[in-house]
């Protein structure tokens, strides 16, 4: 797991951002940038070069799912892993990331062994 | 039929029109039948009391508002404890290089513990926030009820759009389930699995 890796961390509650950052950091990972929705992260995205991306689902006005939609279409972005942490938990919207091309999901609550797995994961599929 | 009326008390008079025109020659069923529709008015009269009594314009006028108001408040004030519970971790935490190995290690670790527990503020942020939608329901509902016995000028309960701009992800949007409906992340990566 390559710790220098750029991460662009995604979440319209400021405080969630401020504990995945602490978290990151716990596992190494200094780079990190936050974004507060799915437009500013795209931007962001668009403007820099980052090796993942966490996000959240439910934000306005653009969701997690359509950052996700948005990353794949773009020809630069679409290799990008991209893990969301979210509420949402239903099958279907699990089904709905998963064809969207998400390369994993974390539900929320979460802890912090569940964050360095799947983050080991897909950056060793990367 | 005057016109002008609202449509309860149009059909209030029709009934004593049709009424009126049967009197002094009803057979056995109809005078059944005259004496059910003047129960049925006597218990549209009781409920229109009843709902008056109620005073449901306070509900938006007040209740409602001051409900959301307070749930914000909720909101704010989890949102600050929690940002200072933050704080004094990141202070134990900047002092772990300073401590032996093993008491770093237990000062980390219960760090970790307290970031992990601090997302409790996030779930209840997003619970509160469908409690407000729902409160916000409930208000259009009551203006709507206001509105059709004309005690309060209210207006009409929004139209629903006639075809849907949302995007799917806007759709699927729906927040923290309770835990009876909510998968567990064993249960989510068993189903990401099925697709590998």
């Amino acid at each position: 797991m390559d710790k220098s890796t750029n991460v662009l961390i995604v979440d319209d509650y400021k405080t969630m951002l401020r504990i995945i950052r602490n978290l990151l950091k716990q596992l190494e990972f200094d780079n990190v940038e936050e974004a507060t929705d799915g437009q500013e992260a795209l931007a962001k995205l668009r403007a820099g070069q980052f090796g993942l991306v966490i996000s959240d689902w439910n934000m306005q006005p653009m969701t997690g799912l359509d950052l996700l939609k948005e990353v794949r279409a773009d020809a630069r972005l679409r290799d990008t892993p991209f893990i969301m942490i979210t509420a949402e938990s239903k099958t279907e919207n699990v089904i709905a990331a998963k064809q969207a091309g998400v390369s994993n999901y974390i539900v929320k609550p979460f802890n912090a062994e569940t964050l360095r797995e799947k983050i080991a994961k897909v950056l060793t599929h990367a | 039929m005057p016109d002008g009326l609202p449509d309860h008390e149009r059909i209030e008079e029709a009934v004593r029109a049709v009424l009126s025109s049967l009197a002094g020659a009803l057979t056995s069923t109809e005078a059944v039948l005259l004496g059910e529709l003047e129960a049925l008015g006597r218990e549209v009269a009781r409920a229109k009391s009843e709902i008056a009594a109620l005073r449901v314009d306070d509900i938006n006028a007040s209740h409602i508002p001051a409900a959301t108001d307070e749930l914000d408040a909720v909101v704010e004030h989890t949102a600050n404890a929690t940002n200072e519970i933050l704080d004094a971790c990141e202070k134990l935490e900047a002092l772990t290089p300073r401590l032996s190995g093993e008491a770093a290690e237990v000062v980390a670790g219960a760090v970790t513990r307290i970031y992990e527990a601090c997302s409790f503020q996030d779930i209840t942020g997003q619970r509160i926030g469908k409690v407000v939608a729902a409160l916000k329901a409930i208000e259009r509902r009551v203006a709507a009820v206001t509105a059709s016995f004309a005690w309060a000028e209210a207006a009409p309960e929004p139209r629903e759009a006639a075809t849907d701009l949302r995007t799917e992800g806007e759709k699927l949007a729906n927040g923290p389930q309770l835990p009876a409906a909510a998968s567990s992340q064993a249960e989510i990566d068993r189903l990401l699995a099925s697709f590998e």
